[in-house]
C-alpha cells in the first residue's frame, strides 16, 4: 500500500488534529507501510472518536476505510465474519433484511467494526449484552513485524483480551467474527417514563432488567430543575417487518460557536415528542439507535471551536452522590450542558483488559468548546470521578490529565507487553502512559 | 440475472456488482489477480449473489478474449449483463520520455478494450438480448495536455462503443458508454482530491440505472455532459490555458 500525504486529520470533535501520513489498504493480504524512522503507526476508521485517541501526530494513519468487503454471512446462524472497515451502517444493510441485527450497538452506526473493537464500544443494552467485545468471535491482528495472528477466547488469548478495547495499539485488525442477534421486527417498544430528580432516576434504573434497552436524558441545565429528564426502556417488536434504514440526507451547517438551537432539535425529533409524551410508542431502530446520524455531520453544528465530551463512569455500590455532584457542577458553569446521557451499566465482563464499561453509572455530558472555562470544569468533573473510583471513556476524551487516564485503565500495566512498539496514538503520549 | 464483469475489482465496476449483488444475480469475474477476484467473489455472495465464480486472467492479452467471452457467454440461462471496467492511468511524464510506455497503455487501454467488446458482441448478438456496459472517459472527449495518452485510449474506446451500438441495437443488445469524471477509486488514488471527485458508489449507481434504461451514452455524473460539451466547443487558445 503506498503512504500519501501529510494530511491533516481531525477528531469528530473538532478540538483535536494531527498532522500524519496516511496509508490506505484496499487489501486485506496487503503489508502493512514501514513508517519512516522514528514515526508510528495507528489505525484510523472513520474517524468518530471525539478526541486524539484515534490521532498520530507525526506518523502513519492507516486508513481502514477501503478495507470493506465482507468475508461471509451465516443468515441461518447469524455469524457474520467481515474485514474490519466495514462500517456498521452498510453491515446493518445486509443483516437486518435477513432478520439479524447488531448484538450491541454505539450511537452512530458511522463507525467501523475495527473502530467499534478498538473502543469496546457499549450500547443502551449493556445490562443485558455487556460490550461489543463479548461477541466477536475471532480477528486478525496484522503486526507491524508482518506476523499475522488469529485471536480468540482460545487462541492467543492474551492477545485477543488486549486488543478488545486496546484503542488500535496492538496492530491492525484486519477482519473480525461478529455473532448476531435475531429480530423479528426493526421497529421497537419504547416506554418513556418521567422523573423529576436524581434519587427518582436511580429508582427507575431497576426497571431496565425488563427491557433490552434502557437510556435516560437528564436536564443539567438549570440548578432549580436538576436531575429532572426521561427515561427510554426499548424492546425489538414482535411484528411489524423487517424495514432496513435509508440513506442520510441532510448536511448540517456551519453555525457560529455557541449558536445550537432548532437543526440540532430537529436531529433528535423522534426521540424529542416521545421525551413530550411520556407513555408507549412504536419507532423505528433508526431514530432510537442513531438520533444523530440523521443530521450528517452534526459536529459542524457546534461551529469551528468544537465541542468535547465528558463520559465517566461512576462505579457501584453507590453512584448516588458522585453523581449528584457531577450533576450540580455541570449545571452550575456558566454555559451548561446541552446534552446529558445517563445510563446504568450492568456487570457483564468485557474480555477486553481496557474495557471502559463496569456495574454503576454512566453519564455522558456534551459541552461546547469553552477554552480554559471549559477546562475548569472538567478538572471539578475529575475529582468527583476520581473520588468516586471511577473512569473516563477514551473514546470520547480529549484532555484527561495522566492520572486519570491510568486509573481509568487500571489493568494498563497487564496490557504493555501485548502493545505493538511501532504503534502509538496522541493520547498514549498525552497521558504519558507506558509503553513497551 | 447473469453478470460478467471484466475488471472485476476496479472500483467502479466492483461496487456495481455490489448493487446487483442483493438481487440474486450470478457473477463471473474476470481480472489479473486471483487473490483479489476471491476476495470481491466472497463480499458479493455474502451482500446475497446466487453465486459469484472468478477467472484471473491477463485482459490486456487480446488473444485470450475470444475464450473469456465464450466463457461469459455460456453462464446458465445466458449472459444479461457484461461490464468491462479494466483500464489503467498511465504516467503522462512517463510517456512522453518513453512512447513504448504510451504503445503499451494504449495497448492496454484501448486495444484490449476495443477487443473485448467485440469479443463479447458476439453471444450478445447470437442470444438476441442482454446488455454491453463499457466505461470510458470524460477525457476522451477531447485531448488535453495532462492526460492526453489515457484520452487517447478512450477516445478509442468511446468511438467503438458508439459504433457497435449501432451494430447491436437491431439484435436487441443495448450499448451503454460510461463517461465518468473524477471518481475515488484505487486507479485515482495518486492524484490531488477536488470537488469534482465522487465516490465511486455514486457513480456505479449512476451506471446501474443508465444500464437499467438502455441509455446510450452516459455521463456520471450527469454535468459532466454540459462542461464537456463547452470543453469540446474551446477554442485551441483557451484549450492551452486549461490544466
Amino acid at each position: 500500500m503506498s503512504v500519501r500525504g501529510p494530511v491533516r486529520l481531525t477528531s469528530w470533535g473538532r478540538t483535536a488534529s494531527a498532522d500524519c501520513l496516511v496509508a490506505r489498504p484496499r487489501w486485506r493480504h496487503e503489508a502493512l507501510p514501514v513508517p519512516p524512522p522514528g514515526a508510528c503507526l495507528l489505525p484510523y476508521g472513520l474517524g468518530r472518536s471525539y478526541g486524539d485517541v484515534g490521532l498520530v501526530p507525526g506518523g502513519v494513519a492507516i486508513r481502514t476505510d477501503a478495507l470493506d468487503h465482507l468475508i461471509s454471512f451465516d443468515a441461518e446462524r447469524g455469524l457474520v465474519e467481515a474485514e474490519a472497515g466495514v462500517c456498521l451502517d452498510d453491515l446493518l444493510r445486509v443483516v437486518v433484511p435477513r432478520g439479524w441485527f447488531l448484538p450491541v450497538t454505539p450511537g452512530t452506526k458511522r463507525v467501523t467494526l475495527g473502530g467499534a473493537l478498538a473502543n469496546d464500544v457499549h450500547g443502551k443494552n449493556h445490562h443485558k449484552a455487556g460490550t461489543f467485545g463479548r461477541h466477536v468471535e475471532r480477528f486478525e491482528l496484522l503486526r507491524s513485524d508482518g506476523s499475522r495472528r488469529d485471536c480468540s477466547a482460545t487462541e492467543n488469548p492474551e492477545l485477543f483480551a488486549a486488543t478488545i478495547g486496546g484503542l488500535g495499539l496492538t496492530g491492525l485488525v484486519t477482519r473480525l467474527a461478529l455473532r448476531l442477534s435475531r429480530i423479528a421486527s426493526t421497529d421497537l417498544i419504547v416506554d418513556t417514563v418521567r422523573f423529576g430528580s436524581v434519587d427518582e432516576f436511580l429508582a427507575l434504573t431497576s426497571r431496565d432488567r425488563a427491557h433490552e434497552h434502557a437510556v435516560a436524558w437528564v436536564d443539567a441545565l438549570s440548578p432549580r430543575r436538576l436531575g429532572r429528564g426521561v427515561y427510554f426502556f426499548g424492546d425489538h417488536a414482535e411484528d411489524g417487518g423487517l424495514r432496513v434504514h435509508g440513506p442520510a440526507r441532510l448536511a448540517a451547517p456551519e453555525l457560529p460557536s455557541g449558536l445550537l438551537g432548532r437543526p440540532a432539535a430537529a436531529a433528535f425529533n423522534t426521540l424529542y415528542s416521545l421525551a413530550k409524551r411520556p407513555g408507549r410508542a412504536r419507532v423505528h431502530y433508526d431514530p432510537f439507535f442513531y438520533p444523530l446520524d440523521g443530521l450528517e455531520g452534526w459536529n459542524r453544528l457546534y461551529g469551528r471551536r468544537g465541542f468535547r465530551q465528558y463520559q465517566c463512569l461512576l462505579p457501584d455500590p453507590d453512584p448516588t452522590g458522585p453523581l449528584k455532584e457531577l450533576l450540580a457542577q455541570a449545571s452550575r458553569a456558566a454555559r451548561g450542558s446541552f446534552l446529558c446521557v445517563l445510563k446504568r451499566f450492568g456487570g457483564l465482563p468485557s474480555p477486553g483488559l481496557l474495557s471502559f464499561p463496569a456495574a454503576g453509572i454512566t453519564a455522558c455530558l456534551d459541552f461546547p468548546d469553552d477554552g480554559a472555562r471549559g477546562e475548569e470544569l472538567f478538572r471539578r468533573l475529575d475529582a468527583v470521578v476520581r473520588d468516586a473510583r471511577g473512569r473516563q471513556y477514551a473514546a470520547k476524551d480529549a484532555r484527561m490529565p495522566p492520572d486519570a487516564f491510568l486509573s481509568s485503565h487500571p489493568r494498563w500495566h497487564e496490557f504493555v507487553p501485548h502493545a505493538d512498539p511501532a504503534f502509538d496514538s496522541a493520547m498514549r503520549r498525552r497521558a504519558g502512559a507506558p509503553r513497551p | 440475472m447473469n453478470v460478467a464483469v471484466f475488471g472485476a475489482y476496479s472500483g467502479m465496476a466492483a461496487e456495481c456488482a455490489r448493487l446487483l449483488a442483493p438481487r440474486g444475480a450470478s457473477f463471473l469475474l474476470f481480472g489479473r489477480d486471483p487473490r483479489r477476484l476471491e476476495i470481491v467473489a466472497a463480499d458479493l455472495v455474502a451482500r446475497g449473489a446466487a453465486s459469484a465464480r472468478t477467472r484471473a486472467a491477463d485482459l490486456a492479452d487480446v488473444s485470450a478474449h475470444a475464450a473469456l467471452a465464450s466463457e461469459a457467454g455460456a453462464m446458465e440461462g445466458g449472459l444479461d449483463l457484461a461490464l468491462i471496467a479494466h483500464g489503467r492511468l498511465p504516467d503522462q511524464s512517463a510517456c512522453e520520455r518513453d512512447p513504448a510506455l504510451a504503445a503499451a497503455a494504449f495497448g492496454n487501454d484501448a486495444t484490449g478494450a476495443v477487443s473485448l467488446m467485440l469479443a463479447l458482441a458476439k453471444p450478445l448478438e447470437a442470444r438476441g438480448r442482454g446488455r454491453l456496459v463499457v466505461i470510458s472517459s470524460v477525457a476522451g472527449d477531447r485531448g488535453r495536455r495532462s492526460n492526453y495518452v489515457y484520452g487517447a485510449a478512450k477516445a478509442a474506446v468511446s468511438a467503438c462503443a458508439e459504433g457497435l451500438r449501432q451494430r447491436l441495437a437491431p439484435a436487441g443488445v443495448s450499448v451503454t458508454l460510461v463517461k465518468p469524471g473524477w471518481v475515488d477509486t484505487a486507479m485515482t488514488e495518486g492524484l490531488p482530491r477536488n470537488a469534482l471527485y465522487v465516490p465511486a458508489r455514486e457513480a456505479a449507481e449512476a451506471i446501474l440505472a443508465a444500464a437499467e434504461r438502455g441509455a446510450g451514452t452516459v455521463y456520471v455524473p450527469w454535468w459532466w455532459r454540459p462542461i464537456m460539451a463547452v470543453v469540446r466547443a474551446l477554442p485551441e487558445a483557451a484549450m492551452r490555458r486549461l490544466p
